[in-house]
């Protein structure tokens, strides 16, 4: 008996539907769950993508990509397939998916987190028979500290800067990390300014309807600007380069999860890490496990036979693993692999 | 405790030796004396004997927090420290407390030795639901007796010295041999009069860099001490007030392991410093480092071992000189004191080390090929004219070494490493060719770069074929060239051969597996 969904050699395949979820080569009609390039891959001949994913998904895909979009929650067939879209709390616009056929229900939850994020719809636990989860940090050492505290260390360490006569450099992902940065700080401490894949980013976000508080793109900066008293957002592909000679004396943070664990923070040096993920950790993963009551997961990415290993022996789940290529394109995800 | 924290904090955020020298001298500043004893107690690498197994600690945590064997051996390994595992497994603390550091160590941490495991286990567990992570895990680290936070010595003594107005070398002398972390001791160490009184101290020692390039860049020849540089321990033989002591360059006291060479030093007259190199050996020849390794460590040495494996100081340098310190005085100066003072104790044990004569830099390049023969890593040049510096220096003091041995190999098996290189497989084990198969022969983990290194890791990942604990095995397909200094045979290991200081030269993307090296290859390198 074939599987509702099942991996081919072009992703994760719905037979009875004929679709794809986050295909990674171009198939004739993908369901995406969210903007990250891992997750959403251009060439398809057809994608469907959560409302509020437009502007960052039409970037990614280009002006010509054939997208549909659906509003949360809302139910349509394919095939006769059900099909609808739930939040999943990683970044805007990022979705579960529900698959219901012939009674039964598979949810693929794409990357997700449960901690609040202003910049993004709260994740919902959706029921089901079978769940596919990521497992980025599916280890019980991640555990999320508040956010509050993040933030807290964040401006103080952006105040200190300010007194040194230092321009705070804050590398993060350009899309969903920079802009839960941008959201959490408090823009009241000095002028924030932005690198050009930010600058983009948070374009589009703000198409997408989210308020973020005003930023300058690096470029664009007055001549004689007192980079000091700056925060200034970049991907970390900026790291090292000689972009960053312009804002003379520096302090380099990255925002990831991997910063909760010494040796990651030490291999980056970066003069400082604070634990921001966009992934769920541990203990949100278990919960989340069973808030959707089901009795099969497979799972993806990440500490993958570590997790699939525990829910069968700890939780009695049918757990395995699902070999998919994603987590090679966002900075949580990409802590271990090439930068 | 929080203020060591945060002091821990700061300087384990950054790399820069300013900031570091910086928040030394804060907490200095800040703290009192007691609970600074204790922090340069730390911060100098020195620490209690252990209380307790960082294995225990991890199981404690893992045991308090529901977490089955498999899955804390998964959590370790993605961390690299048991302390940091402990610590990061460990729920938000309920409440918090404070207690100076010295109170934690004089009131909690070391009264532990005088309870039972269990009683053990339920004090540190109670402990850490007072803490948050930081300190649990600075806690953790003080427990296990591993307390490394990348301070060199030498910024420890900077940064102490800018706190207090001495001048470094003193400062750096003071610090050195056995004492206690108490605030009499932070109060001598820190005081502008010039009576220091302990009998024991040794002297920092001075350190070479090695050479990268001809040494005809130095200079005249005739302005250099040429010596061989030996392979065996670095040690000082302090003689004062009628008592002798031999000091590691770990400054470790390791008198008891050399009496032959304590013997000796009676003859020495009071108030004599040497440097030299611990070293086997019988019938006028130096023998392996391997054989030395069988005295390393060992407390009391039996007859046998004394008799198969007899040590000698050899000695290349005179620090104090009629209860005086000359390290001011020149490398020639302090070498023909040295060879009066040995030739008139005339000891066995106590010779004085060879100078290599030559009138040209070419002349010794071609005496240096003779070094592999001579169970000798190539020479050591000290500038005549120079002093005895203090700590690691470029300029007087070079390695001129021998070029290593070097052989292509096949990545086998890789191992996740610890601290900077926690979660990534960073250790490898290398094979090479022995009638078709491929055989393991070294373990290697340093000499790619950070971008090399996750690359292999990232083949690691994609290319394992089992798993055994840590360990995976994975698809011989990468070969990379070996650097390594001795060669020896040996029972112990499958392939029939012990190298020494097996290091990763490059990564050899250009060759396929079959053009590594074979056994016989090494074989035909033994001396």
């Amino acid at each position: 008996m074939s599987l509702l969904l099942e991996l081919n050699d072009h992703g994760l395949y719905c037979a009875a539907g004929d679709f794809y979820i986050d295909p990674w080569q171009p198939v004739h009609r993908a369901l995406v769950t969210h903007a990250h390039a891992d997750h959403s891959r251009p060439g398809s001949a057809h994608y469907l993508i959560a409302e509020a994913s437009l502007p960052v998904s039409r970037w990614r895909l280009g002006a010509e990509a054939p997208i549909e979009t659906i509003p949360y929650h809302k139910p349509i067939e394919i095939n006769g397939v059900r099909i609808s879209y739930h939040p999943a709390g990683h970044i805007i616009g990022s979705a579960q998916i529900r698959v219901e056929y012939r009674g039964e229900v598979w949810v693929a939850s794409g990357d997700y987190k449960i901690a609040p994020d202003p910049t993004c719809a709260p994740f919902e636990p959706v029921p089901c028979h079978t769940f596919i989860t990521e497992a980025t940090f599916g280890l019980p050492i991640y555990r999320w500290p508040e956010e509050a505290a993040v933030f807290g260390e964040v401006n103080d360490w952006w105040r200190q800067n300010q007194a040194d006569g230092k321009a705070s450099v804050i590398f993060a992902y350009a899309l969903g990390k920079a802009q839960r940065v941008m959201t959490g700080i408090d823009p009241t401490i000095g002028p924030i300014f932005v690198h050009g894949a930010v600058n983009n980013m948070n374009r589009m976000v703000a198409q997408a309807g989210l308020s973020l508080p005003h930023s300058t793109y690096v470029n664009e900066a007055p001549a004689k600007t007192d980079w000091s008293q700056a925060l200034i957002i970049a991907p970390t592909s900026a790291r090292g380069t000689p972009w960053l000679r312009r804002f003379g004396a520096i302090s380099t943070a990255f925002a990831s999860g991997w910063m909760l664990v010494r040796g990651q923070r030490r291999r980056r040096s970066v003069d400082r890490g604070f634990v921001l993920s966009d992934h769920v950790d541990w203990e949100g993963l278990m919960l989340s496990v069973a808030a959707t009551g089901a009795e099969r997961v497979l799972v993806t990415h990440g500490n993958v036979p570590v997790v699939a290993r525990y829910l069968r022996e700890a939780r009695g789940i049918e757990a395995y693993g699902l070999a998919t290529p994603y987590g090679t394109d966002d900075d949580d995800a990409t802590a271990e692999e090439s930068e | 405790m929080k203020r060591f924290t945060d002091l821990y904090s700061r300087l384990d955020s950054t790399t820069k030796t300013n900031e570091k020298i910086a928040a030394m001298v804060d907490y200095f500043n800040g703290a009192p004396a007691a609970d600074a004893a204790w922090a340069i107690y730390f911060l100098s690498g020195r620490r209690p004997k252990r209380l307790i197994q960082s294995r225990r600690l991890r199981e404690w945590a893992a045991a308090l927090t529901d977490i089955p064997d498999w899955l804390l051996v998964e959590c370790h390994s993605a961390v690299g420290d048991s302390a940091e595992t402990a610590a990061l497994l460990l729920p938000a603390a309920a409440h918090s407390s404070d207690l100076p550091l010295h109170q934690w160590l004089e009131t909690r941490i070391l009264p532990l030795r005088e309870l039972d495991d269990e009683q053990m286990k339920q004090q540190v567990l109670a402990w850490w639901a007072t803490l948050d992570g930081m300190e649990r895990f600075v806690l953790n680290k003080l427990l296990t007796g591993s307390f490394r936070v990348g301070v060199s010595q030498r910024l420890l003594t900077r940064a102490l010295a800018q706190q207090s107005g001495i001048d470094e070398a003193t400062v750096a002398h003071r610090l050195m041999g056995h004492w206690e972390p108490t605030p009499d001791f932070v109060a001598a160490l820190l005081s502008h009069e010039t009576t220091d009184a302990d009998v024991s101290r040794p002297y920092p020692f001075f350190l070479a860099y090695a050479l990268e390039e001809t040494p005809v860049v130095l200079g005249s020849v005739e302005e250099w001490l040429v010596e061989w540089k030996w392979d065996g321990i670095r040690a000082q033989l302090v003689r004062r007030h009628g008592q002798s002591f031999l000091w590691s360059r770990g400054e470790e006291l390791v008198s008891d392991r050399y009496p032959e060479v304590i013997a000796a030093a009676e003859a020495l007259p009071d108030g004599t410093v040497l440097d030299g190199e611990l070293l086997a050996w019988a019938d006028g020849k130096v023998l392996p480092f391997a054989q030395l390794q069988r005295r390393i460590g060992r407390k009391s040495i039996g007859k046998k071992l004394l008799r198969d494996v007899p040590v000698l100081l050899l000695c290349y340098d005179l620090l104090e000189w009629q209860g005086k310190d000359v390290r001011h005085q020149s490398q020639w100066w302090r070498r023909e004191r040295l060879a009066e003072l040995l030739a008139a104790v005339d000891r066995p044990h106590l010779p004085l080390s060879e100078i290599v004569e030559s009138d040209s830099w070419e002349a010794l390049a071609t005496i240096r090929e003779e070094s592999r023969d001579r169970l000798v890593e190539g020479f050591m040049l000290k500038r005549k004219s120079s002093p005895y510096r203090v700590g690691r220096r470029r300029g007087d003091w070079w390695k001129w070494k021998i070029d290593p041995y070097t052989i292509d190999a096949v990545l086998i098996y890789a191992q996740r490493g610890s601290g900077r290189r926690a979660s990534l497989y960073s250790d490898y084990t290398f094979a090479v060719w022995d009638e078709g198969e491929l055989v393991p022969f070294a373990k290697a983990y340093s000499g790619l770069t950070d971008a090399e290194m996750r690359r292999v890791d990232n083949f690691v990942r994609r290319n394992t074929r089992e798993r055994f604990g840590p360990v995976r095995s994975v698809t011989p397909k990468l070969v990379f060239e070996l650097a390594f200094e001795n060669i020896q045979r040996s029972n112990r290991h499958k392939s029939g051969i012990a190298v020494r200081f097996p290091r990763i030269l490059r990564w050899r993307e250009d060759k396929q597996i079959e053009e590594a090296d074979t056994l016989d290859t090494i074989k035909a390198m033994l001396p």
